[in-house]
């Protein structure tokens, strides 16, 4: 059984989340619109308020469940009557904590379920990032079941330190979605910036290891003179990128996922399995313990 | 014998190599996001110098937003090299941009009159001071943005005047190396007059960048690339530079750090701008 997926590349109004909900309800009806809507529509990480706001994340920070009612509603207004699954990044407020986050949720157009949300526990503050000013930082890792499989969401960052979707795949997940805002930089690569081309080769790496499918949504557009780097990708539980997109397309990236790649992948190449059998030396060997 | 494959040991010009067409896509797109999405503005006016930089910025303007939204503004002095004008009109006719000339001797001599003994680095920051009063005019003129044409080893060395030549609030170069801004202008089909002779700031006659500057563009651009890459002066000589060399451009990156800020404003609340009250420059 297979499972659709559509990225959005999305460039959003700094700030405007009206009108970035406007958007996304447009992004919404054409979806709808088309032969066969997809079952999980993926959003990049700050989709529909921009990336770089420094103080303005108090502003535009959001409780959960209130964030998932607005884009509950956006569904309801795109014509949405069945259920279809949302991963979507937004800074979030938890009782005056505000953190990096991405929630999972099946929007019903009539009432959100939040099936998971994961905060960022990577928070970038170097160069030109400067996150944990802002914000505090997750402290957990936690896999959730969706239609497909389990599943976990790692933001930017996360990703780039192996062992998150390393213990993510231990602890079960088949899809690994990463909402991300990355500035690209690096105009030295050959026709991609080097700043894509490590994500790609990274989203690549993480599928094969582990046998997962990894979906990697790029934010895009400019934000004071900051390019986000879209390049958003779905990757095979084999490395293959299935399809992807450009630095600045604005664009919908769809494919389908089909569970059975994943253990056909494993039974082909079964790093997971081996490592989970390392894995108590290892850990009895490593430093700190 | 087998065969030894070596690493190369010295990288320093390995970091200045852009792929010229992405860097190209990637401007203009700069540019149409800040100009025309985040601003609302489909008009751009330049200063256009008749040297290398400005005429990158009207080339990538030209793509960004059509020749016919470009307004180049020539702003000669009495003193300017006649081959500026010439050159300048070239990138205007490749381009099929806009072009008005604004004699700035009148203005200049003016103040010069009055001002009190002005030595050449005086009298040469009145004339860019005088540049910025009339680009940020015809901005308001013709309902256009002033786009900047500084580069990456100007600005890190200081070799511009502050609140002058750094004005314009879009600068789609200003990341970008000398050397990587030549590359760039033989990707765009700057035309090679402008591509082949020496930079000048042309403020005072027969003067040249790199003769004020005391190293030539590459050097200086192979050396900024390693001090921002964090490495020390030693290590930088040892990859093939002369120690003086290093020092000069040492000097002046550490010396012209106030120029790449705002004013320094005294601080005596919790709520200074930019120091507590932190929002971004597109919020």
């Amino acid at each position: 059984m297979s499972f659709d997926v559509a990225v959005v590349q999305f460039k959003p109004r700094k700030g405007d989340i009206e009108a970035n909900l406007a958007a996304l309800t447009a992004i919404f009806a054409q979806l709808l619109d088309g032969p066969a809507p997809p079952q999980l529509v993926v959003l990049p990480e700050a989709a529909l308020t921009g990336y770089f706001l420094e103080g303005g994340v108090y502003e535009q920070s959001f409780g959960a469940e209130a964030f998932a009612a607005r884009l509950d509603a956006a569904w309801r207004a795109a014509g949405g009557t069945r259920p279809v699954d949302v991963v979507c990044g937004f800074y979030e407020n938890l009782d005056g904590t505000y953190y990096n986050s991405a929630l999972y949720a099946t929007l019903t157009g009539a009432g959100a379920r939040i099936a998971h949300v994961h905060r960022k526990m990577f928070l970038p503050t170097y160069g030109v990032f400067d996150e944990a000013r802002f914000l505090s930082r997750g402290r957990h890792l936690g896999v959730f079941p969706t239609p497909f499989g389990t599943a976990a969401i790692l933001i930017c960052e996360d990703a780039w330190h192996a062992i998150m979707p390393t213990i993510a795949a231990l602890k079960g997940a088949r899809l690994i979605v990463i909402p991300s805002a990355s500035p690209g930089r690096g105009l030295g690569g050959g026709g991609m910036l080097e700043s894509v081309e490590r994500w790609r080769t990274l989203a690549q790496m993480t599928a094969s290891e582990h046998g997962v499918y990894v979906v990697y949504a790029g934010l895009t557009g400019f934000e004071g003179g900051k390019g986000m780097s879209g390049g958003s990708c779905i990757v095979s539980p084999r490395g293959e990128v299935l399809e992807a997109l450009d630095e600045l397309a604005v664009a919908i990236l769809r494919a389908s996922l089909d569970p059975a790649e994943v253990d056909l992948a494993r039974a082909a190449l079964p790093l997971l399995g081996d490592l989970a059998a390392v894995l108590p030396d290892l850990w009895a060997d490593a430093p700190g313990r | 014998m087998l065969p030894v494959v070596e690493a190369p040991r010295n990288r320093a010009g390995a970091a200045l190599a852009i792929d010229a067409a992405l860097c190209e896509r990637w401007l203009v797109a700069f540019l149409r996001d800040e100009l025309i999405e985040r601003r609302g503005m489909t008009r751009a006016v330049l200063g256009l110098s008749g040297g290398i930089d400005s005429a990158v910025v009207a080339y990538l303007c030209a793509r960004a937003l059509g020749p016919a939204n470009v307004y180049a503004i020539r702003m000669p002095y009495r003193t300017s090299s006649a081959d500026s004008l010439l050159d300048a009109q070239r990138v205007v006719d490749a381009l099929g941009i806009n072009v008005d000339t604004i004699d700035i001797s009148p203005a200049v001599d003016g103040y010069l009159a009055v001002a009190g003994d002005p030595d050449p680095r005086r009298r040469g920051n009145v004339m860019a001071r005088m540049r910025m009063l009339a680009l940020f005019d015809q901005s308001a003129r013709r309902n256009a943005l002033p786009i900047g044409t500084g580069n990456k080893t100007e600005r890190l060395l200081g070799y511009f005047t502050w609140h002058a030549d750094d004005t314009p609030a879009v600068n789609p170069i200003g990341d970008l190396y000398k050397t990587q801004v030549w590359a760039l202008a033989r990707h765009l089909g700057v035309p090679a007059q402008l591509i082949d002779k020496p930079p000048s700031a042309d403020l005072e006659a027969d003067q040249t960048d790199e003769g004020d500057l005391g190293v030539t563009y590459l050097m200086a651009d192979q050396i900024l690339a390693q001090i921002l890459a964090g490495y020390r002066d030693e290590q930088i000589a040892a990859s093939g530079f002369a120690a003086t060399d290093v020092g000069v451009v040492r000097r002046r990156i550490e010396g012209t750090h106030w120029k790449r800020h705002l004013p320094t404003t005294a601080l005596v609340s919790g709520t200074a701008i930019n120091e507590f009250y932190l929002r971004p420059v597109d919020y």
